[in-house]
């Protein structure tokens, strides 16, 4: 489990983190969600004792990180694929940190295993590595000591489609057997697909959190009609604000059966009604940082 | 592609042998220096900056011999002729074990898997002062080796006017020059800056400060006390007395101690990006 408590960061003039609280648990994968600059990798580099908070505290497994007397075989940590010397093997770093924290060596090559990376490319130096390779290191660097929490920075970045699928697989797998997952990205289809719980975090402030079912929940109805602005003019009478993207689109923060119950009694007939589901948790994204992300940042 | 027919599951811990190291306990200061030695040396620059030390000792013995004059062959001579690209070269290996952590941000591993940013210092510094040793031992073995090839050489007989005595005062000298390594990169934290850095330690401030102590008279009493440099190369030549050790103690004090507490209270609360 990993607990932050009212973190914030402030450089200067600048508060990068802003009182930020949240809670990952064990047996789930937390999603980090926020747009580049958002504060997501300060949080996480606090989480793990890289960063000295300005206020506030981070636990992971009940302690400070820097209290965690061998903390790999606590917590796996994966910060940045491409901070490695360039100049060592992948193997290399492996055996490093293998050495340091005292496990056998047969666990080198069990988690070059398990991250497909072949003998040949494991002695390459990781210069010569692709983002994509690196990532797979960087994932069985932070796996070597079989931990129980699992803090993953943008892990997806640099993988093909295959290597997401993998990685998503293997996360599930990690918080199926109870260990606690948290990953950030600002890649929005990828937290939706993997994560139980979501972290939104926007301008270094967290804009919403909650189990993935209730942030969905919460992205209304999806309309499309002839007479968008007679039903917007109906959804207002009864209180509902709501917007339209794109002419004869609207969008409203309530539950399917009533808007369509109030569409029915004004009487305006609608080509489509339903859940806001398959983009919900992007437009809700959208929505939460559209006045704090910086232009094309998330692309 | 290899990525579809892997096993994602993580294997669990009953097939695994032998069982991982218990959870309570502290990674030992042993554990610690082994790998950051380790770390020194196992890039291919480490490698090289290693092998160059060999190399460059076995060159200067060569170039004494080549065109140093012929009745001047003494065990001295190389010894501390060899001992001199080693002050350049150690410093350097010692400065990039501390810098690599932030050029390279591998600090953002090191200092996850040991959370103690002192303790990974200690490390570094124990790993790389005991280098010394060796580096010690290979220069008075090159320097037997030269003197004996340069008096059968020459003709003359072999002069060993230095025994035993002399080695712990090459071997303090390697070490504070190496500690100065260690003070510049843990100081600057930055590769290039450190080595310019001792570079200016080395070979642009001894100069001046020798200069100041030719044209002002007050300076001259007060540069043995103020001169690091000045006192690690007087070291090479051995046998100090009380006020010599009085006036390396201050010296040391001044460009070790001071700088590396500077350095280090900076470092222990920066940030590691």
């Amino acid at each position: 489990m990993i607990t932050v408590e009212s973190v914030t960061k402030t450089y200067g003039g600048f508060t990068a983190v802003d009182d930020v609280s949240f809670t990952a648990q064990s047996g789930r994968v937390t999603g980090f969600l926020g747009p580049n600059g958002a504060g997501k990798s300060t949080t996480l580099r606090i989480v793990t004792g890289l960063t000295p908070p300005t206020r506030g505290s981070a636990h992971v497994a009940g302690r400070r990180f820097s209290d965690l007397p061998n903390p790999g075989l606590e917590v796996g940590v994966l910060l940045d694929a491409s901070a490695q010397h360039a100049g060592r093997t992948g193997r290399e770093i492996l055996r490093l940190t293998q050495q340091m924290m005292g496990l056998p060596r047969s666990r080198v090559d069990e988690m070059l295993d398990l991250v497909s990376l072949t003998p040949a490319e494991a002695g390459r130096r990781v210069r010569d590595y692709s983002l994509g390779m690196r990532q797979r290191l960087g994932i069985a660097h932070a796996l070597l000591g079989d931990p129980e929490v699992l803090i993953l920075d943008e892990p997806a970045n640099g993988l093909d489609p295959a290597g997401i699928r993998w990685m998503r697989d293997l996360l599930r797998s990690y918080a199926d057997r109870g260990a606690t997952v948290l990953l950030s990205s600002h890649l929005l289809h990828e937290i939706e697909v993997v994560a139980d719980d979501i972290v939104v975090i926007g301008n270094g402030r967290i804009v919403a959190s909650g189990t993935k079912a209730e942030l969905l929940a919460s992205a209304g109805t999806h309309l499309r009609t002839r007479h968008a602005a007679d039903l917007q003019a109906a959804l207002a009478a009864a209180d509902l604000p709501s917007t339209s993207t794109s002419p004869g689109v609207v969008r409203v923060d309530a539950e399917p059966e009533l808007v369509g119950r109030l569409a029915a009694e004004a009487r305006i007939p609608l080509i489509e009604l339903r859940p806001a589901e398959t983009a919900g948790l992007e437009e809700m994204f959208l929505e939460l940082t559209a006045d704090t992300q910086r232009e094309g940042a998330a692309a | 592609m290899t990525t579809q027919t892997i096993n994602a599951t993580p294997t669990t811990r009953a097939q695994r042998t032998p069982p991982l190291p218990a959870r309570t306990a502290r990674i030992p200061l042993r554990r610690i220096v082994a790998v950051e030695l380790r770390k020194s040396f196992d890039t291919r620059a480490g490698l090289w900056l290693l092998a160059s030390v060999g190399l460059a000792s076995l060159l200067t013995t060569g170039a004494v011999i080549a065109w140093g004059p012929d009745d001047d062959f003494t065990y001295s001579t190389f010894t501390t002729t060899i001992a001199f690209p080693m002050s350049v070269i150690l410093p350097i290996i010692a400065a990039l074990a501390v810098t690599a952590e932030w050029t390279q941000r591998s600090g953002l591993t090191t200092f996850t898997i040991v959370p103690h940013r002192g303790r990974i210092m200690l490390g570094k510094a124990v790993a790389l002062l005991s280098v010394a040793l060796p580096a010690t031992a290979l220069a008075f073995a090159v320097g037997a080796g030269g003197n004996l090839v340069a008096s059968w050489i020459s003709g003359n007989e072999t002069i060993w006017d230095q025994d035993l005595a002399a080695v712990p005062y090459v071997l303090l000298s390697l070490t504070l020059t190496v500690a100065m390594g260690l003070v510049c990169g843990t100081l600057i934290r930055d590769s290039a800056g450190a080595i310019v850095a001792f570079f200016v330690f080395s070979f642009v401030i001894p100069p001046l400060l020798g200069l100041l102590a030719m044209t002002q008279d007050w300076f001259h009493d007060v540069q043995p006390w103020v001169d690091l440099d000045h006192q690690l190369t007087a070291l090479l030549r051995g046998s100090f007395d009380s006020e010599q050790w009085s006036q390396l103690a201050v010296a040391s004090a001044i460009w070790l101690v001071l700088p590396l507490t500077v350095g280090l209270w900076t470092l222990v609360r920066s940030e590691v990006k």
